[in-house]
């Protein structure tokens, strides 16, 4: 045997292992065991004379076809894939010895996010007679403790927990030094812009600190996606408890109000950030990603919805009425779109070849740069006639911002379906994208109220 | 000889206990110990004996543990129970049924069967 040929069987053998791995049906030491038992094969394979190539295709037929292997493991082990999901990983997974103090970490950060939102009431700041200040603020109780629990997850250096919390005391000043008035334009667009760019400082805690690394920050997304469906599912269990905690005291003649939208409310909401962070975590690589499946259920959807939005405006020559909120509603939807465009880049094989789902992709986000420039007519419109002010330009930046990556992942992605692109540039596209994101969200939060004199 | 799965299925368990009777083993040699009992006519896909042998460890009647000799690759051994021996007993009284109700059967057919044929075979010839 020579040594060429050791590597080549180990190569092999290497590769096997690998899309053993893909099933989660088998744990790490099914594929373990699988392999001793693939290796003796072999040896006995080779030592009555068979070369090593043909020692391994024999071994492995005789393993049995990995699909039926893995049916036969989740019917044996079909508690597995559910246990998973609240445990935390394998002792020998790569938690990097954490395994154990993971889940007291976890309750920590999220009874200091519970708790962070109560600090204010200490000094006279009332829930319901001070919301401005709550909605400005809103970012910087829940977001600082689930930087921290990540920042300790990742054991990064002094010197990022140093940026971390000098972008968080930034975000501070931003949301508190200005004079802004309650009803200003300035304080809403601070509520919606400042969680944004601190969900963006998360990342770079999430990220260990290595947020130049594209791979990383496609996590990131990833994480984004699974992080909010988490998210909606305990928002849901949380209302189920609220309404059976004002119910059932009702019926003993006790108010329970004051305690839900005082503390339950509140504390939850801020507890289950970093709650459904530590699910998405406890479960990575367990149960195949929720973003990428609903993903592909509503980009077809959505993309009907949007080329009929097109027939009808062509139809009815109807331009879009300018209203505020009508504008605010494509402004979402193209960020829905951009989402459904991430989570199946995200999820995507890279080496599969393109196929029909990939067109109606292309599809959609062709049709959404359609409206998304209706929509810029509209606004300019609006602009014009009655000048800048704070809503109207942070609506103009967010929709120059989308119409600028959604044109540009439109040619990429073009260019991917007819075979002239790798796919990896689009991913690249996007995920570089994520700093012009970062850089609006901190413009609109720390110089809008300058710039238009905290109206 | 091609044995049927179902028989195949059947005998696996009582098979597997039987060997961990003798002594502690591994998946590929408990493998191989089947072969040479059945003279090679009982054939298993060899990976769907782990999840048996997983099956077996869940029931209580065997148990499993790692262990690296020194120079080698870690492997995981199998030991079987009392329970698993008490398992094992009642299936060999559950297979003697069988057999036996399979031997009456047999028995009773070659007697009922031979006395018109082998008239009607000698004749032709």
């Amino acid at each position: 045997m020579t040594l060429d040929n050791d590597t080549d069987l180990e190569g092999q053998i290497a590769q096997w292992r690998a899309y053993t791995h893909r099933r989660r049906e088998l744990h790490h030491t099914d594929t373990e065991e699988l392999e001793d038992h693939l290796r003796s094969r072999i040896t006995e394979l080779t030592e009555s004379g068979l070369r090593d190539d043909e020692a391994f295709l024999i071994a492995v037929k005789r393993m049995g076809s990995l699909d039926t292997l893995s049916r036969e493991f989740a019917r044996e082990h079909s508690g597995r894939l559910w246990k998973q999901l609240v445990l935390p990983g394998e002792p020998d997974a790569s938690t990097g010895g954490h395994g154990r103090r993971e889940l007291p970490v976890m309750v920590l950060c999220a009874t200091v996010a519970a708790l962070a939102i109560k600090v204010p009431a200490w000094f006279g700041l009332d829930l319901s007679d001070d919301a401005t200040f709550y909605a400005r603020n809103l970012g910087l109780f829940a977001l600082p403790a689930l930087a921290g629990y990540f920042a300790w997850r990742r054991q990064v250096g002094p010197r990022v927990v140093a940026v971390l919390a000098a972008l968080f005391a930034v975000g501070a000043l931003g949301a508190n030094a200005y004079p802004l008035a309650d009803d200003s334009q300035s304080t809403v667009l601070t509520a919606i812009h400042l969680p944004l760019a601190l969900w963006l400082v998360v990342g770079v805690a999430y990220v260990g600190g290595d947020w130049r690394s594209d791979r990383r920050r496609m996590d990131f997304i990833r994480f984004t996606g699974e992080w909010l469906i988490y998210f909606s599912l305990l928002a849901l269990g949380g209302g189920v408890l609220t309404a059976f905690t004002v119910g059932t005291f009702e019926a003993i003649g006790l108010d329970a109000e004051e305690f839900v939208s005082g503390w339950l409310l509140p504390c939850g909401a801020m507890a289950a950030v970093v709650v459904s962070a530590w699910l998405v975590e406890a479960k990575q690589s367990v149960i195949e990603n929720m973003a990428p499946v609903l993903t592909r259920v509503f980009t077809p959807l959505f993309a009907a919805t949007l080329l009929a939005f097109l027939v009808a405006v062509a139809w009815t020559d109807n331009g879009i009425d300018v209203e505020r909120d009508v504008l605010i509603v494509f402004d979402l939807l193209l960020v829905i779109v951009l989402g459904l465009l991430l989570y199946a880049i995200s999820a995507r094989d890279l080496t599969t070849r393109t196929g029909l789902f990939d067109r109606v992709q292309l599809v959609l986000v062709v049709s959404a740069l359609v409206i998304d420039l209706l929509v810029l007519l509209a606004i300019t419109g609006r602009i014009s006639e009655w000048g800048f002010s704070p809503n109207k330009t942070a609506a103009l930046g967010e929709n120059v911002i989308l119409l600028a990556n959604l044109a540009w992942s439109a040619w990429l992605f073009l260019g991917f379906v007819r075979g002239r692109l790798p796919f990896t540039r689009l991913e690249r596209w996007q995920t570089r994208y994520l700093t012009v994101y970062a850089g609006w969200a901190w413009v609109v939060v720390l110089a809008f109220p300058l710039v238009f004199d905290f109206a | 000889m091609h044995i049927t799965k179902d028989l195949v299925a059947a005998s696996a368990t009582p098979l597997v206990l039987g060997i961990l009777t003798e002594g502690e083993s591994y998946g590929y040699a408990i493998l191989k110990q089947v072969n040479d009992l059945s003279g090679g006519q009982l054939e298993w896909t060899d990976g769907l004996l782990y999840p048996l042998l997983h099956r077996l460890e869940r029931l209580g009647h065997v148990e499993s543990y790692w262990q690296t000799p020194p120079g080698g690759r870690r492997r995981k051994y199998y030991r079987i129970t009392d329970q698993g021996r008490a398992e094992l007993a009642e299936q060999r009284r559950q297979w003697a049924t069988v057999v036996d109700a399979l031997r009456g059967v047999w028995g009773a057919t070659t007697q009922s069967i031979s006395p018109i044929t082998a008239p009607a075979w000698e004749t032709g010839r």
